[in-house]
């Protein structure tokens, strides 16, 4: 048995109707909604949109306007894992450049790319608030700290193997 | 890992916040009858010899347990008997002694942070055993208006950067009719460089809580926001847990403590924008909406949140409340010089070898703070530049660092304390390379709504490429003069407005960088 791509897409508009569902009664539920569509379905697709825009009844072009806004928000597949060197200025004290530049290097990818078997996205990010403990690096929202060029080979190398 | 193997040799563990002390992570404290003694760094594979060595020795009554830091890694063990006098010197990890008398911590006035690093984050008993509510209590005996002059006669100003003071703005708040009133928490935190809010919600997050609810009191509020950045999923997952331990307490809700006073708290979790962080432009994402800055008048105190009558606040703002109503303005007052009152939480971050929380009274000064608490460079090398105030804050030469820790000092040397991050460098860093970053972050960041900001950042990158790559090089300089001028007075907010602070002190204190 087979599933086409168009079944695929409707499951996908149930699921994006069913979290707006679930979050419109909120007080300013849009950005709560598109963090959940991205937590459950991993990227806020164009496709869903309209959705969105429909179940909370304001234009299409808002929901648009809010989703490319904020750079959490990823409108295509990211990787299996998500790895963000913080680029700000405490980091740098301590090297984050030239520990971006290994990363980019090492991975063949530039910040905001995904290497080509889907394994990693690579994303700057600035400051997550371990500036004492600089370069920082948080690999899918944990925290690493003094992260050198061969620790961040190392944080790399499990989440490739994982 | 360090608990874990804590807890295999028997230790009742623990895991509290961080004390603020990030280098020696992670930290195991030990509950004895003289006080918490310390030993850190501990890694895993130290454990077990310090155990050996008599680490959780004897314990002649059992006491509630230990203790440790933040760090992953950590997990604390409390626990009974003085440490035994073998570990002193031993090899493996490293015996601290009494925590609160290690210099670093003797050095702080603790009251914003009072708590942090010394409880469980989520146990509401510890909250209560140590202080928690007193203050919340105090506020449900008097009047709205008693709290708000309260706060006023504390001098607190926020925290978040611009130093309003916060009594001032609530009675704004007090003063207005409207059928639904807001207290927002900021708790973006986007400057590199500062982390307390992080600190204090992971550490302490009833504190926070309990600042907000007497805010709420003191201007008529019934709903409370917490817009945390989405770089801090610990920090949510915090405080979205001890938001529900304070509902189930009845911290929360209606009938909060058994008075008449309704309130419940919401975290909204913000989307990587650091522009969000002014205060009109949270409004708007809080909203749904992009985080563009609104025009003021009018101010939030009395169109904010849906155009409702709303408090904005830092978490440092909100925090120190609690202490202030507890302990009476006049204590809080006493503290600090100047129109600088109480105490700030300053940050330690960048290449510094004791990096972490000070809290003390304002008046420290930018050496006191960065060479006897910091140690200095972590690199070794000399220091040669501090940025304090986050990215929109002044560069400040050595020969600056008997500058007072406060908010008159600082305006008047052209910087600014902000959220009172300070990040050091040394003298391996190329200043002209940190203006440049300044105008890109601006120019990233920038919610594009007016065009000395939007167009200037751009326009300024460019000028300063031009300038290290010497061409034309004093017209440059005299071009960029002009940008940051045209810029400070024609932004809308201070994104675009003080983005030529760290430029203009780049290039006044560093301006040999600019001509190599
Ligand atoms: C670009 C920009 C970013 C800001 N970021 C923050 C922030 O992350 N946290 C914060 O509390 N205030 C921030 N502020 C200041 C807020 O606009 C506002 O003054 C503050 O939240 C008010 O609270 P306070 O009086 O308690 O400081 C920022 C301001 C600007 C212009
Ligand atoms: S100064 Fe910059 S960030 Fe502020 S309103 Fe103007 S464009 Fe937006
Ligand atoms: S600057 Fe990198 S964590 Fe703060």
């Amino acid at each position: 048995m087979s599933i086409d791509v168009s079944d695929l897409a409707a499951l996908r508009v149930e699921r994006v109707r069913a979290i707006a569902g679930r979050l419109r009664e909120l007080r300013g539920p849009l950005l709560p909604i598109l963090h959940a569509v991205q937590h459950e379905l991993g990227h806020v697709d164009p496709a869903d949109v309209p959705v969105i825009a429909d179940v909370l009844n304001i234009a299409v072009a808002e929901v648009h306007g809010v989703v490319t806004f904020y750079r959490d928000f990823r409108r295509e597949p990211g990787g299996r894992a998500t790895v963000r060197i913080c680029r700000a200025e405490a980091c740098q004290a301590v090297g984050a450049e030239a520990l971006a530049a290994h990363a980019t290097r090492r991975l063949g990818v530039g910040f905001g790319e995904t290497t080509s078997d889907r394994a990693i996205s690579l994303d700057e990010v600035f400051c997550l608030g371990n500036c004492a403990l600089g370069p920082a690096v948080q690999v899918d929202g944990t925290l690493h700290g003094r992260v050198s060029p061969a620790r961040l080979d190392a944080l790399l190398g499990e989440v490739a193997t994982a | 890992m360090v608990a874990e193997r804590l807890t295999a040799a028997g230790a009742d563990v623990v895991r509290t916040g961080s004390r603020g002390m990030l280098w020696l992570e992670p930290l195991v404290e030990v509950e004895t009858p003289a006080g918490r003694v310390g030993y850190g760094p501990v890694a895993p594979e130290d454990v077990d010899g310090l155990v050996a060595a008599g680490m959780l020795a004897a314990p002649e009554r059992p006491t509630r347990r230990a203790e440790t830091s933040d760090s992953p890694e950590g997990g604390r063990v409390v626990h009974p008997g003085p440490a035994s006098p073998a570990i002193r010197h031993g090899e493996s990890g490293v015996y601290l002694g009494l925590v609160e008398d290690l210099p670093w911590m003797r050095r702080q006035q603790r009251v914003t942070f009072a708590r942090v690093g010394v409880v469980d984050p989520l146990s509401a008993d510890d909250y209560v055993t140590h202080g928690g509510l007193t203050g919340l209590r105090a506020a449900l005996r008097t009047s709205p208006t008693a709290v708000v002059e309260a706060v006023v006669e504390s001098g607190l100003r926020g925290r978040g950067g611009a130093g309003f003071p916060t009594g001032i703005k609530w009675r704004t708040v007090l003063g207005a009719e409207a059928d639904v009133k807001f207290v927002c928490c900021n708790a973006d935190e986007g400057d590199s460089g500062t982390f307390a809010d992080r600190m204090l919600i992971e550490g302490d997050p009833f504190t926070l809580i309990e600042g907000m609810t007497i805010a709420a009191h003191a201007v008529g509020a019934t709903e409370g926001y917490v817009y945390l950045r989405s770089e801090y999923p610990d920090a949510v997952e915090t405080l979205t847990a001890a938001i529900g331990v304070a509902r189930e307490r009845g911290w929360l809700g209606e009938r909060i403590l058994d008075s008449d006073l309704t309130f419940d708290l919401h975290v909204r979790v913000g989307a990587g924008a650091y522009i969000c962080g002014e205060e009109t432009s949270m409004l708007e994402s809080l909203e749904g909406k992009r985080g563009q800055v609104r025009a003021k008048p009018p101010i939030p105190a009395l169109e904010g949140l849906f155009g409702r009558p709303t408090v904005v606040n830092n978490v440092l703002s909100l925090a120190s409340v609690p202490a202030i109503l507890a302990d009476g303005a006049a204590s809080y007052a006493a503290l600090g010089v100047g129109r600088s009152r109480g105490t700030s939480v300053f940050q330690l971050g960048g290449n510094v070898a004791r990096g972490g929380i000070v809290e003390t009274a304002f008046g420290i000064t930018l050496g006191e703070l960065v060479e006897d608490l910091g140690g200095g460079t972590a690199s070794g090398r000399p220091a040669r530049a501090v940025q304090v105030g986050g990215p929109l804050g002044a560069y400040l030469p050595v020969e600056k660092f008997d500058l007072s820790m406060d908010y008159e000092a600082f305006t008047e040397a052209g910087a600014m304390l902000g959220h009172g991050g300070i990040v050091v460098f040394d003298d391996t860093v190329d200043m002209a390379a940190m203006a440049r970053f300044a105008f890109s972050f601006c120019a990233e960041e920038s919610c594009g709504k007016c065009t000395p900001c939007r167009v200037g950042a751009v326009r300024g990158v460019e000028t300063i490429d031009r300038i290290r790559t010497g061409q034309d090089r004093e017209k440059n300089l005299v071009l960029l003069e002009d940008l940051c001028e045209l810029m400070t007075d024609g932004s809308l907010c201070a994104m675009g407005g003080l983005t030529p602070m760290p430029v203009r002190s780049a290039v006044q204190h560093f301006g040999e960088d600019f001509t190599r």
